[in-house]
């Protein structure tokens, strides 16, 4: 029976080649990664911790400084050894990701929503609307998280709340631009003009015209920043003026390793949940990456 | 060109002006700074002449204006953690260590960034270019402070190379003292720049004028370094304006894990101390210094690129 091959050329033998060729267009180490480190830890923390771990806020002074099981004095009950006060790194590491995600989360919904609707009024609006909002996005440009950080625990006191103010404050600006950017370019089209003899009302044309419009955008843009807040909610953290302790959060747990390893003992402390981090925040970048060549490939150089 | 000066200028000095009153409210909002600074014991008239002192009982509008007033004459109050010292004498002290390793740090993550960028560009899809991806990705993904704390780790406790803190004493010492927090600091920019430099580079070679002087016949070096380079140069010249702000941040959590004293650790240890007045005027003073240099970072793309000053 003569049939035409109409697939791809397919050298050497087939099938899975050919499986691995359409795998290789997705970014699948990093969903993998994101999926292992990242969403599993986060969703089911506390389950995975009742089964097999000791509770990450529970210190056994009699096992402090525990190394991971691999080396000499190691057990399988804290695989991935103790600090000095008897805390369960894996422990701790499977629900820092609990918190990065919640900071995360929280965090780029507000600033991303008080930028956006910044945006599209300073875009839309233009005028002075445009100059106040413009001006306050230098005025915040100029006064950097961390000693915005700085001066926010000074005012509200350290805790859950002012880092997810302090990361939205970092935050909105970046949207803020870029939306009006967009609305900048679109509110000129025949589509809007056409909607407007219509008689569509100004909160009309902006919800409905040039909001969908700047959707993908707002994707992307969000996905690209996660790496980025999780780096900085660990960066306050680490210096002690994000979240509190004894939450388990993965700053906190590099910083409280630092003056151990200066001592000459108990890298661990410090290594595994700042692995966490790195792994993390680079897959989570190429996720970006990957989404933004697929969705919106002119941010390029956001 | 001057009318752009004076248009940016202008900005600047609103934004100063912003920066200031929004300091100034934060720090009225935080409280009574005589609740802080009394003992608990001390009586109603002792608030009143605290209060008087500070200034507090006047109109809010008239306190704005001294405390304007104070930072422009560069008296910005008395620091509650080391008595006796103001937070501008402090930071004074403090400042030129600061200089020091932020300087060194960009000025290296340049010179390599650019060059290695482009290095990536030229050679694209070579093994330099794989190195120089992967080099860009993990610099960018890596917290910097867990790099400080693992280069210690390795370098200074392991194998003995360098000091785990501090400043040391004279040129030699200094300089040894250095090192780790350098890379360590500028480590995120140099990978940053040199992504951005590869991608700025790959768009000019792919340029119409770059393909016409290659039918030309210009020789390939001459194309790289003078067709290419002075255009590829405008992007990683406003990214290192952006990046200066990312060497502030990085800055403090740096000379924290070093305990190097610079402004970044004078600011961590007021906040412990719950020393406002040191914390808001390091604010001031950094951000007074990010507006003057992001101007001038504005003025330098305007003259190196007349599409920008002539709109």
């Amino acid at each position: 029976m003569a049939s035409i091959e109409l697939s791809s050329p397919t050298y050497g033998t087939g099938r899975f080649i050919r499986t691995w060729e359409t795998a290789r267009r997705y970014p699948l180490v990093p969903l993998a990664i994101l999926i292992f480190v990242l969403a599993i830890p986060g969703i089911f923390a506390t389950q995975i911790t009742d089964t097999w771990l000791q509770d990450p806020l529970e210190g056994r002074l009699t096992e402090r400084l525990t190394p991971p099981v691999w080396q000499e004095g190691g057990t399988w009950q804290h695989p991935l050894g103790t600090d000095k006060v008897g805390y369960d790194i894996a422990s701790r590491v499977i629900h820092g990701a609990r918190v990065s995600l919640i900071v995360a989360g929280l965090s780029i919904l507000s600033g991303g929503f008080v930028g956006t609707v910044l945006g599209l009024i300073a875009g839309y609006f233009g005028g002075w609307w445009d100059h106040i909002i413009m001006r306050l996005v230098d005025i915040k440009l100029s006064i950097q998280s961390v000693l915005l950080a700085l001066v926010l625990v000074g005012v509200m006191g350290p805790g859950f709340h002012t880092v997810i103010i302090v990361i939205a404050l970092v935050l909105w600006v970046r949207y803020a631009r870029l939306v009006r950017g967009e609305t900048l370019a679109l509110k000129n089209q025949d589509f809007i003009a056409k909607a407007r003899v219509a008689g569509a009302s100004n909160f009309r044309i902006i919800s409905r015209h040039l909001f969908p419009n700047v959707v993908n955008t707002l994707i992307v843009l969000a996905t690209l920043e996660v790496g980025q807040v999780i780096l900085l909610e660990a960066g306050l953290s680490f210096l002690g003026v994000g979240i509190p302790r004894p939450t388990p959060a993965w700053g906190l747990m590099v910083a409280d390793g630092r003056n151990l390893i200066a001592a000459g003992n108990g890298w661990w402390i410090s290594l595994f949940p700042g692995m966490a981090i790195l792994l993390t925040v680079l897959s989570m970048n190429l996720l970006g990456d990957w989404l933004r060549d697929k969705l919106d490939p002119k941010l390029r150089n956001v | 060109m001057q009318r752009y000066i004076i248009i940016r200028g202008f900005h600047a000095i609103l934004t100063l002006f912003a920066i200031s009153l929004i300091i100034f409210a934060l720090t009225r909002a935080s409280g009574n700074p005589a609740d802080v600074l009394l003992p608990e014991e001390a009586t109603v008239e002792d608030f009143e002449r605290l209060r008087a002192y500070w200034g507090l009982d006047r109109p809010l509008h008239v306190q704005y204006a001294v405390y304007l007033g104070n930072i422009f004459t560069g008296n910005l109050g008395e620091s509650i953690k080391w008595p006796g010292k103001s937070a501008g004498e402090l930071i004074l002290q403090r400042l030129p260590a600061t200089a020091k390793l932020t300087i060194v740090a960009f000025t290296v993550s340049v010179l390599l960034a650019v060059p290695l960028g482009i290095l990536s560009a030229v050679k694209k899809d070579s093994l330099w270019d794989a190195g120089g991806k992967l080099f860009a990705l993990l610099g960018q993904a890596v917290p910097n402070f867990w790099l400080a704390i693992m280069m210690i780790w390795i370098f200074a406790v392991d194998w003995n190379l360098f000091p785990t803190s501090g400043k040391g004493e004279g040129t030699l010492d200094g300089i040894h003292h250095l090192i780790l927090p350098a890379i360590a600091l500028g480590a995120f920019g140099l990978a940053a720049g040199m992504r951005l430099s590869r991608s700025a580079m790959l768009d000019v070679l792919d340029s119409e004028y770059v393909k016409l002087a290659r039918i030309k016949g210009v020789p390939e070096w001459k194309i790289i370094w003078k067709h290419c380079l002075r255009n590829a140069a405008l992007v990683p010249i406003t990214y290192f304006g952006i990046q200066f702000a990312g060497l502030i941040t990085g800055s403090v959590i740096t000379e924290t894990v070093f305990a190097y004293p610079g402004v970044g650790l004078l600011a961590i240890e007021a906040i412990r101390a719950r020393d406002f007045q040191v914390v808001q005027s390091v604010v001031v003073v950094f951000a007074f210094i990010y507006v003057f240099v992001s101007l001038l970072v504005d003025i330098l793309y305007a003259y190196l690129d007349p599409r920008i000053r002539l709109t």
